[in-house]
């Protein structure tokens, strides 16, 4: 099928695809996808949103779309744009609705066959000891000062309270504590929607899974990573629930209230910035890392029941160490060479995960010689992938990687094409147990309604902006 | 009808109709819950009311949705139906809207925001229609 945009985009190199400047455009846009993935890229509006993020004042360089890039509201669901700190923006849009949407994956001390005949008892006490799905509460009744703290601290709270250890705050994407958070720049109705949800996984595509290492691709950095074949580990995939939905949302308002000016000539009013500078930039900073740290906070809660969870099964001696866990809905202050100069920017991830390559120092003391841990779950059911950071990343893409599967076809497609029973009965074929707190949802998460996981990965690996470390299969999965 | 669904990669996007602004705003409200469960099997024992004011329609629309999804989220009331909703010229809302417990049923989703993306309110010869999209 031909498209509008056949004539407009070329291929520069292997996999990798530019749209040059034109019009309103500031830089051009650069696709990383294999030629199948750009096809599927090209038949929504993603490039057209691509081609938004360009125009947005400030942008360095090029904007970047990853190899699981969909329609978004605003820039597109695998959009990276990099920002001018001094003469350019930030755009809650640009980061999504869910911010600090992430993942962890912890490593245990079982193998396959330890789990292979507990599995269901392993997921229902998962299912249990995890508050999951639609209205599902929090087991912690904070006090106002506690909740401040968790905004303010993020993963510090955790270690305070004996939810964290030590090592899980080492091995968190920025030690689970953005130090630019400003609780008092998140509303009252904000902390409210969030409040009980603080330990809860939500629904949707957010889920717990188990899963077993089936192949290693880089024995020298599995091993650093504490990974080996036939392994068991636990995927974590949630973010900052309400708190962070509703923090988005209210700051897309304020922008349109107070630049009016700037959001009329806008093509979509999700693409609403704060100019750097202004007061409404700083706050959406210190708000959005408020409800970054939140997110690192409830996927630290769900880790402590999780490890409850284990032990009720396989006694106490069963362990759950933190590998790492990384954000894929965030903006962020970093350093790049940008015409031979150093710059700082505003990186925004919107759907892409952090790549750092050997040697950078936000990388955990541990992991820092090879490069940070790169975690991409695939959709329910199919194979998860780790990989590892790179140099090259960090010139070609703001180092940044894709984070998923990404959407193929619409929620609502998927349950006319789906049926639920069905979908169960497909995952037990492949030795799946699933485990949903709403039949409804399955469908919209069927694995058909994403696209390839391991296409999106070997597209990453084979640009080099990602390298692939280890593959996981899942056991068992809890759904929201 | 009251509203149909239409194609969007990620999220649910919708359209709704009335013949006056009021109805418009009672088929949204029943349109984004859906997504989420039945309304029609939801039983209307709990009632909640509604008051807020904007500087225009759109605006009001987006308030309205938000609310309810604020109420699933504080409060787990689930919509039924809208059982009584006025809008002034001055864009005040006051309505009713009765519902349920979300957890006596099956829903399949948070709603995370109702977006901007794509809003409009328009009037046709037949009286209004608006156009939705939820990030879900």
């Amino acid at each position: 099928m031909s498209t509008k945009w056949d004539n407009k985009i070329k291929k520069v190199a292997e996999d990798v695809y530019q749209l040059d400047k034109e019009g309103a455009m500031n830089v051009p846009v650069k696709i990383f996808a294999s030629e199948k993935l750009l096809k599927k890229i090209k038949s929504d509006d993603s490039i057209q949103q691509g081609m938004n993020m360009s125009c947005m004042p400030g942008i360095q360089k090029q904007s970047v779309m990853m190899s699981d890039s969909h329609q978004g509201y605003g820039f597109p669901v695998g959009g990276v744009a990099a920002f001018d700190t001094e003469d350019g923006c930030i755009s809650p849009g640009g980061i999504g609705f869910d911010i600090n949407c992430g993942v962890r994956l912890l490593a245990t001390n079982l193998e396959r066959k330890d789990v292979d005949k507990k599995i269901k008892e392993l997921i229902n006490a998962l299912f249990e000891n995890v508050p999951s799905g639609v209205g599902s509460e929090s087991k912690l009744r904070l006090s106002d000062e506690d909740y401040e703290e968790v905004l303010n601290t993020g993963l510090n709270w955790c270690l305070k309270n004996n939810y964290a250890t030590k090592e899980d705050v080492e091995r968190c994407e920025e030690n689970g504590h953005m130090r630019t958070a400003d609780a008092s720049k998140i509303s009252p109705r904000a902390k409210k929607r969030g409040r009980r949800q603080l330990g809860t996984l939500g629904a949707g595509n957010h889920f717990l899974e188990i899963q077993y290492v089936d192949k290693i691709f880089d024995e020298k950095v599995a091993k650093i990573f504490g990974l080996r074949e036939d392994q068991i580990v636990l995927m974590i995939h949630t973010g900052s629930r309400g708190l962070g939905h509703q923090t988005c949302g209210e700051y897309l308002r304020k922008i349109e209230d107070e630049f009016s000016d700037i959001v009329d000539k806008l093509p979509e009013k999700d693409l609403a910035y704060a100019p750097t500078g202004s007061k409404l930039a700083k706050d959406y900073l210190g708000a959005m890392s408020a409800a970054a740290n939140y997110a690192w906070c409830n996927r630290q809660l769900i880790t402590h029941f999780s490890r409850n969870a284990f032990k009720k099964v396989f006694g106490n001696d069963v362990k759950l160490d933190l590998v790492y866990d990384v954000a894929h809905n965030i903006a962020k202050i970093e350093e790049y060479e940008i015409d031979g100069k150093l710059k700082k920017v505003y990186v925004h991830r919107k759907g892409a995960t952090r790549s750092f390559g050997p040697g950078h120092k936000e990388i955990p003391k541990v992991y820092r010689k090879v490069g940070q841990p790169i975690l991409i779950p695939g959709s329910m059911g199919t194979s998860s992938w780790i990989l590892v950071g790179t140099d090259k990343a960090m010139n070609e893409t703001f180092s940044s990687t894709p984070h998923g599967a990404g959407r193929l076809m619409s929620r609502h497609e998927a349950n006319k094409k789906f049926d639920s029973e069905k979908v169960i009965e497909s995952l037990k074929e492949n030795k799946v147990y699933i485990k949903a707190a709403s039949k409804r949802g399955i469908t919209e998460e069927a694995p058909g309604a994403y696209k390839d996981v391991d296409e999106v990965v070997e597209v990453a690996d084979r640009v080099g902006i990602g390298k692939k470390v280890a593959r996981s299969i899942p056991m068992g999965v809890v759904k929201g | 009808m009251k509203y149909k669904y239409l194609k969007h990669t990620a999220d649910a996007k919708f359209m709704a109709f009335g013949s006056d602004i009021e109805e418009v705003f009672a088929n949204s409200a029943l349109a984004m819950s859906n997504i989420l469960g039945e309304t029609t099997k939801v039983k209307g024992v709990k009632e909640h009311k509604i008051k807020l004011k904007a500087r225009n329609h759109e605006r009001l629309l987006f308030d309205f949705l938000e609310e309810l999804v604020f109420l699933l989220d504080t409060e787990n009331f689930f919509l039924h139906k809208v059982k009584k909703i006025k809008i002034s010229k001055t864009f005040v809302l006051e309505a009713v809207v009765v519902g349920d417990n979300s957890k006596n049923y099956d829903l399949k989703s948070d709603i995370k925001a109702v977006t901007y993306s794509d809003m409009k309110i328009e009037k046709t010869k037949k009286g209004y229609e608006a156009t939705v999209v939820v990030d879900i």
